[in-house]
């Protein structure tokens, strides 16, 4: 919103007005010197240990506190987790997790910070925090060799959302490793109270099997330098924030996001499905920006979004180059419980067929050719397994979890008489895909399925997992059977 | 007097070893001229002929050596030859808690310094130790090999390597084991290339320093390994004593009189 005018003052003598002018400049300058005043000199009382949380939570506001001497007390740990289904990795972690643990000071606190590298770890390591002031942003003061500690100093002067990361050499790989994490540095006062608070930051990674390839992954370092990214992901792993990990909210709150990116390579392009953020901190400073779609967080940097959620769903978080968010896993989700708001989204009204090119399967357009899988499935349990990670990757979108489908719109997988009935025309509606009216467990659908871009393998696994599972048939399903219907 | 006799046999016999060929354990080195990695001006450095340990040093050698040299058991060493994490593993002075064979860890400079100099030996240099480890089974150099640096890495990222034995990975070109594979080692002049910790900072340096700038060059991607051990080499103190950190000794050529 624009200033209202000044009321007009042409009638006032022209001393009172530059007398009444010089008043208001010089008391806005005194207004501006005060909350200006050198932070380096706020004064500190008391000293505190430092809370520090794992994403996506965030330890508690810091609210009117003064400042004070904080104690920040930082361990590195070289372990192995899961980046997706099948698929482990070696993380380089601060405080166990990626992103690291959340800092969350005040501006004018001298934190006192011990980074701690754990005996078991192989290499050395050190903390750059962009929050501080003074060479290497506390990287030169902090290298430490494993089952050391190193202790530092530092006073924060600029209020802010900042980055920290490793910065031992070779830099890329520490980062690319998930050695990054966000310190928060609050405003005199706090930032202003909100409902619900969370701690997000994005990554790429680069694997040396492409994505989804399973076993351990090592990091590849030809893959980081030119950019190619395996996997994009929120909070260190693909299924971080979706499922059971999902940040909630209920209808009617205020979500404050701390959204950063560890890169090392990627620009974020941050999203939110079905919202709108009523106030993005530009790059977590000073500068707020309204009514914001999509807002760009650099690779270092990070923002705080922040917005009202009106409507109950499911709200999709994502980095907006898309492919990254549905084929790198840079996807994260937001559930909303409440009530329904009819006037704010009506949910769906109607739906029927629309075909203007003539009845037809459609196919997913692809570039390449199926490739076999490179480890077949040696016995039922591994079927089982592998079966389970095509399902989750290419048919949970429709038929959900527990193969429950989506009423009138994608038919049940469980206790399905359509699918038990026919094991040959279940394989071929996979891999021929399937259109038109059919009758499942006594309700009528009329959808279409995708040709779905499966090897054959793939197919004899999903298949064998469906039979087996909510109460199927338990047929089990071979390559060769798939073959059959295949060459058909 | 019989034993004085077999004595004398055996000095001689030994010395007669180390004349014509090489002392139990060790291996020659063919001494080249290579570019290590560190240095802006690809400074090539020289490497004589020398003898290194075939195996790193095993706990049971090293309670050997502490047995007979009680000065550097737990109890009684000197703090300013090691930290308190000195010799962890043990249990008390003489016993340890660890496979015999596995490498002796948790061993200060100084104390490798004086184990590898009691058996008439010294530490290997930085230059003759990377120039080792970068022969992999078949070839001398085999640093622009990926498999070289994928096997290299892929240790690192491997936990808990100092618990395996030594003599499990495959031997390299000169006939050397585990240069790889099971933990860093120390070097006699670990601390001579200087890294401020800052490895960014260092791009600016005009000394022959450890250069973090190169780690990004297509010349250096292929050893980046390298660089974590200069990085861990340079994070170290000589008094520390670390879990992944062992050793092994080398030895001059000893030409015939």
């Amino acid at each position: 919103m624009r200033k209202p005018k000044q009321p007009n003052q042409s009638k006032m003598p022209m001393l009172l007005v530059a007398l009444l002018l010089m008043f208001v400049i010089s008391s806005c300058v005194e207004e501006k010197k005060t909350e200006l005043a050198d932070t380096s000199e706020i004064p500190v009382s008391l000293e505190m240990t430092a809370e520090l949380t794992a994403p996506p939570n965030v330890p508690t506001p810091v609210g009117r506190r003064k400042a004070k001497k904080l104690i920040v007390e930082m361990e590195i740990i070289e372990k192995e987790s899961e980046m997706t289904d099948g698929v482990r990795y070696v993380y380089w972690t601060f405080g166990g997790t990626v992103p690291g643990s959340f800092i969350r000071t005040r501006v004018g606190d001298e934190v006192e910070f011990h980074l701690q590298n754990h005996p078991d770890n192989k290499l050395p390591h050190n903390i750059d925090l962009h929050a501080v002031t003074g060479p290497g942003g506390g990287a030169e003061s902090s290298f430490v060799a494993p089952g050391h500690e190193k202790v530092f100093s530092f006073k924060t002067l600029n209020p802010g959302l900042y980055v920290y990361h490793c910065a031992t050499a070779p830099v890329g790989m520490h980062i690319a490793n998930g050695m990054y994490g966000l310190i928060l540095v609050e405003p005199e006062g706090g930032l202003p109270p909100v409902d619900k608070e969370y701690y997000i930051m994005q990554g790429d990674f680069y694997t040396k099997g492409k994505n989804g390839e399973r076993g351990l992954q090592p990091f590849d370092m030809q893959k980081a330098v030119d950019e190619h990214a395996d996997y994009v992901v929120f909070n260190g792993a693909v299924n971080a924030l979706t499922g059971d990990n999902a940040i909630t909210a209920n209808v009617g709150e205020t979500v404050r996001l701390f959204v950063g990116n560890g890169g090392p390579n990627l620009v974020s392009s941050f999203h939110v499905i079905g919202e709108i953020f009523d106030k993005v901190y530009v790059e977590g400073g000073d500068l707020v920006n309204e009514n914001v779609q999509t807002t760009i967080i650099p690779a270092g940097g990070a923002a705080i979004v922040e917005f009202r959620v009106d409507v109950p769903g499911t709200f999709i978080l994502v980095d907006h180059s898309i492919f990254r968010a549905f084929n790198k896993g840079a996807l994260g989700m937001l559930n909303v419980q409440g009530e329904e708001n009819e006037k704010i989204y009506s949910g769906e009204q109607y739906e029927g067929i629309y075909l203007p090119e003539g009845p037809g399967i459609q196919e997913m357009p692809t570039t390449n050719e199926i490739v076999e899988s490179e480890i077949p499935a040696q016995n039922f349990e591994e079927q089982m397994e592998f079966g389970k990670q095509v399902y989750m990757q290419t048919c949970f979108a429709c038929h959900q979890g527990e193969g429950q489908g989506v009423p009138n719109a994608f038919p049940p997988l469980a206790k399905s008489d359509y699918l038990n009935a026919d094991v040959d025309r279940a394989i071929s509606a996979v891999v021929n895909g399937l259109t038109g009216e059919i009758t499942v467990n006594g309700e009528k659908y009329n959808s279409v399925m995708t040709r779905q871009m499966l090897s054959s393998e793939e197919v004899a696994n999903v298949l064998t997992y469906v039979y087996n599972s909510w109460g199927n048939s338990g047929q089990v399903v071979t390559k060769q059977m798939v073959d059959k219907v295949k060459n058909k | 007097m019989f034993t004085h006799t077999f004595r004398v046999i055996l000095v001689i016999l030994t010395f007669q070893t180390v004349g014509f060929s090489q002392p139990e354990g060790m291996v020659n080195i063919k001494g080249s001229r290579y570019i290590p990695l560190y240095g802006r001006d690809s400074t090539v450095v020289e490497v004589k002929d020398f003898l290194m340990d075939a195996y790193p040093v095993t706990n049971q050698e090293f309670l050997d050596f502490l047995k007979k040299n009680p000065k550097w058991q737990k109890a009684n060493i000197l703090k300013l030859f090691a930290d308190d994490n000195y010799l962890r593993q043990y249990t008390n002075d003489t016993v340890f808690n660890a496979s015999p064979n596995s490498p002796a860890t948790y061993v200060s400079w100084f104390a490798a310094k004086a184990y590898c100099e009691c058996q008439g030996k010294r530490l290997p240099t930085i230059d003759e130790w990377e120039y080792v480890a970068m022969a992999d089974e078949v070839t001398a150099d085999a640093r622009i090999k990926p498999s070289y640096n994928q096997k290299i890495l892929s240790w690192y990222e491997t936990p808990r390597t100092d618990k395996k034995e030594i003599g499990k990975t495959p031997k390299n070109y000169w006939g050397v084991y585990d240069m790889h594979g099971l933990v860093w080692e120390w070097a006699l002049d670990f601390n001579s290339v200087l890294i401020s910790g800052e490895s960014r900072k260092d791009v600016d340096k005009d000394s022959n320093l450890f250069c973090g700038s190169a780690a990004i060059g297509a010349t250096d991607l292929m050893n980046y390994a390298a660089f974590m051990r200069y990085a861990f080499r340079g994070s170290i103190k000589a008094r520390f004593s670390i879990k992944n950190l062992g050793f092994r000794c080398a030895k001059d050529v000893e030409t015939i009189p």
